[in-house]
């Protein structure tokens, strides 16, 4: 097939814009990690992923647009009986105009693809040493219940650099539980048990929200996840569950550990 | 076939005269009208929605109402109304009835009787959905009616909903099969499937997908008043049920619903694009193959809008794939959008106004699409503002531009007068403008966490971001519904007070009902049937040959 105008090239090299970042990508360092990702959590990993889809839908809809718009500002009507003159196509041309974008994008599509499936199993993959911690969602309250058998609502207080693995499961509706800085999100239902994993990296608090809605307080459904260094965890856990002698809290832990 | 209430289908230009002639029409320009207005109405009622929860949102704690329950009322009613009352009746109501018979050459719609019966059909649904305005147990379960909350006596009468949803949907059904026969069947001697316009080959692919899907949607929102009020247990965990059976159930449907907004409102995109270039549409074969793709590729993508669900993770990594898949025809679709551009003699006129703007908005939403369908970005995104602004830019703006654009396209022929055309390109900007404030800001503060369907956002009360991004899309919102409103003015005056249409072609179109009707084309639509000869094509600006009025010798003017 021949490219035998203008538009032809310029089309043409418009759709090869999106490998761009493909290309750009493969000639970059690679980050260093292992196949536990030590070293890179899950949320890294999304905002690295996240900023190569923004860079490539950029490009491409940049790229786009000014095309669009030189095509609208050089082709306006100039006299009153002008027609427009589109070169009519050969059927090689029609065909290749049909398999050569849908090449580029699908190319585009499995390089995102590839990329999204290696973040889902790094957000999928619990590790071993994860400590798991027992949510319930309700309308419209967290409650944590953690591995030292303290429970409490809409306060989730974990140990920096140890992964937590929430097992959720809601009383009443379909709640969301989505932490921001962890960038994770899964479904809470009742007769069903999900889960999701964190690594809180850093001390200071974060907020926990609902995100399916749930009714009348839906948006005032929220906590705090607190990270605390591993002395401090320790007082805390220490002072939890010396003032309060949380049978109840155990006994919830042990029956979560038993559903799951 | 028989009876036009009183009418005689001589192809006599105008409108029915009496209010009789009006209500008990079975012409499918009439009808059409009237589910234009019930569409029209609807973006009012919504919109109206939409600026109130807008004007709350404009900064941290309440501004214009502390209940829950009244934001969750005017947001249910917002997103049920403006898709199943607006976007879905102005597409496959307006466009289909009103458009579409004449675009192919005949002289209805192939089912004059059950076309009125949808539109009535389809009246008494966006009726019994307004009443959830005054009822006092109004229903505000989101348009999605996700159970277990929908079977709960929170969220108010769901058996409203499920009403709604069924009767909306007989009527789509109904005028899906009317529609699919009208193509088939009723097509003018010389109009092969390859001459029709893009916008006919839309139309008719979405509905084909209505025929597919809408039953299955149907079916899930009976189950859960079953479930709700007579005790069966589909989705209900206490007795045994499935709370995901409904999702699944429901977005099999509802992505391809996306589909069934989205084809047609491209199908008015190409028409206005053609005519304003006057140029032959980019690779129209492979544009209309594309859009027979979006069949298949609309059926298995689905799980997309349950990522984060609970749902097998193989399930979602195979989703993920297929709906990545949907960038190639949709791909192709764009190309050939701005390639009718290419070496066209592009005018300006208020439609294509409004039609760039929707192909602009399209582009965005069409982009900020694609991170979303890795479900592993959806787990940082998932019912953000990410996926809020991204489907109002790909489908509310973009759509409702594109309805608009068609509107102001085909007012000349519905009224005999012309909008003023300064308005209608000053409010096609403005409408533009305004939505880019609204929802531009809003991706940036869906980056920052925050979800949607909230009320209120104290706990981002810190957050920079949010805030100004919430305060900003808040003016944004005045400017658009301004113009929204001189929309409608324009379009009262234009109707009322006009400058009357000179030519039955105003735009210079080389589709049928520009070239073979009178201004206000009349019963039956051609004086006589009408035909296309050979090498005709809708998009030939060149050499079109003209198409042929074939005096029949039977044709006296009644079908009985």
């Amino acid at each position: 097939m021949k490219f035998k105008s203008l538009m032809h090239k310029v089309m043409a090299a418009m759709l090869a814009l999106p490998l761009i970042p493909s290309l750009a990508h493969a000639f970059q360092a690679a980050p260093a990690r292992r196949a536990d990702y030590n070293g890179w959590t899950p949320h890294e990993h999304w905002d690295a992923v996240w900023h190569e889809t923004m860079l490539d839908i950029t490009v491409l809809g940049v790229v786009f647009a000014i095309i669009t718009i030189a095509f609208m500002v050089m082709y306006v009507r100039k006299g009153h009986g002008e027609r427009g003159k589109l070169p009519s196509l050969t059927n090689q041309a029609k065909i290749g105009w049909v398999v050569i974008p849908c090449m580029l994008f699908l190319g585009d599509d499995l390089f995102l693809y590839v990329k999204g499936f290696d973040l889902h199993n790094h957000y999928r993959e619990v590790p071993t040493n994860a400590v798991e911690v027992k949510l319930t969602g309700s309308m419209w309250n967290w409650n944590y219940v953690d591995v030292n058998g303290i429970d409490s609502d809409n306060e989730l207080v974990v140990k920096q650099g140890t992964p937590v693995v929430l097992r959720m499961v809601s009383d009443d509706v379909l709640h969301s539980h989505y932490m921001t800085r962890y960038r994770v999100t899964e479904d809470l239902m009742p007769g069903r048990i999900t889960w999701q994993w964190f690594m809180p990296d850093q001390l200071g608090e974060s907020v926990a929200t609902c995100r399916e809605y749930c009714g009348t307080q839906h948006s005032g459904m929220y906590g705090k996840i607190i990270v605390k260094s591993a002395a401090d965890y320790d007082a805390y856990v220490a002072e939890q569950t010396a003032s309060v002698p949380s049978v109840t809290g155990v006994a919830k832990a042990a029956t979560a550990a038993d559903q799951i | 076939m028989s009876g036009f209430m009183g009418h005689e289908p001589d192809g006599k230009p105008g409108q029915p005269k009496t209010v009789k002639e009006w209500v008990f029409t079975l012409d499918h320009k009439v009808i059409g009208v009237w589910y234009l207005i019930g569409s029209i109405a609807s973006f009012v009622v919504a919109g109206l929605a939409a600026t109130a929860m807008r004007i709350e949102l404009g900064s941290v704690g309440p501004d214009i109402t502390d209940n829950g329950d009244i934001y969750n009322l005017w947001l249910t009613m917002h997103g049920a109304v403006m898709i199943l009352g607006f976007q879905i009746p102005a597409l496959l109501g307006f466009v289909a009835n009103w458009a579409v018979p004449i675009m192919v050459g005949g002289k209805d719609m192939a089912f004059p009787r059950v076309n009125a019966m949808s539109v009535w059909l389809l009246w008494s649904g966006i009726l019994l959905a307004l009443l959830n305005l005054v009822i006092p147990d109004s229903y505000n379960g989101m348009w999605t009616g996700y159970p277990p909350y929908s079977l709960t006596d929170a969220v108010g009468n769901t058996a409203l909903y499920s009403s709604v949803v069924i009767i909306l949907g007989m009527s789509s059904v109904f005028g899906a099969v009317n529609l699919a026969c009208t193509v088939a069947f009723m097509r003018c001697k010389g109009m092969g499937w390859f001459q029709m316009p893009l916008t006919v080959w839309c139309v008719f692919t979405a509905n084909v997908i209505q025929l597919i899907f809408v039953p299955v949607l149907a079916a899930s929102v009976l189950l859960l008043s079953m479930d709700k009020y007579l005790g069966f247990g589909f989705y209900n965990p206490e007795v045994g049920g499935d709370v995901l059976l409904y999702q699944n159930l429901f977005w099999f449907y509802s992505h391809p619903a996306v589909y069934v907004i989205l084809l047609p409102f491209m199908g008015i995109l190409f028409e206005i694009f053609a005519v304003s270039a006057r140029n032959d549409v980019f690779n129209y074969k492979a544009t209309v193959w594309a859009t027979i793709a979006f069949i298949p590729v609309s059926s298995d993508v689905w799980v997309h809008h349950a990522y984060v669900a609970g749902l097998p993770d193989w399930l979602r990594l195979l989703q993920t794939f297929t709906t990545l898949l949907i960038s190639l025809p949709f791909g192709l679709l764009m190309l050939s959008l701005t390639g009718t551009m290419y070496r066209g003699a592009i005018r300006y006129t208020g439609p294509m106004w409004w039609a760039v703007g929707a192909f602009f908005m399209l582009i965005i939403g069409a982009l900020t699409g694609i991170p979303n369908a890795l479900s592993a970005i959806d787990y940082g995104i998932s019912d953000s503002y990410v996926i809020m602004s991204h489907f109002h830019y790909v489908m509310a703006v973009s759509g409702g531009m594109a309805i608009f654009a068609g509107v102001f396209f085909w007012f000349p022929k519905l009224t005999g007068r012309m909008c003023n055309s300064f308005m209608t390109k000053l409010t096609a900007a403005g409408f533009f403008i305004g939505m880019n404030i609204v929802m531009g800001p809003l991706y940036f503060a869906g980056m920052e966490g925050m979800p949607r369907r909230y009320m209120d956002y104290q706990m981002y009360a810190d957050n920079a971001t949010i805030v100004s991004a919430q305060h900003w899309s808040t003016i944004g919102i005045y400017i658009t519904f301004v113009s929204a409103l001189l929309m409608i003015v324009v379009w009262l005056h234009g109707a009322i007070a006009g400058e009357k249409a000179t030519s039955a072609n105003p735009w210079g179109s080389q589709s049928l009902e520009f070239t073979a009707t009178a201004i206000i084309p009349g019963q039956g639509n051609f004086p006589t049937p009408v035909s296309v000869p050979e090498g005709w094509h809708p998009y030939n600006f060149i050499d079109n040959p003209k198409p042929e009025f074939e005096p029949h010798p039977g044709h006296t003017g009644g079908h009985h």
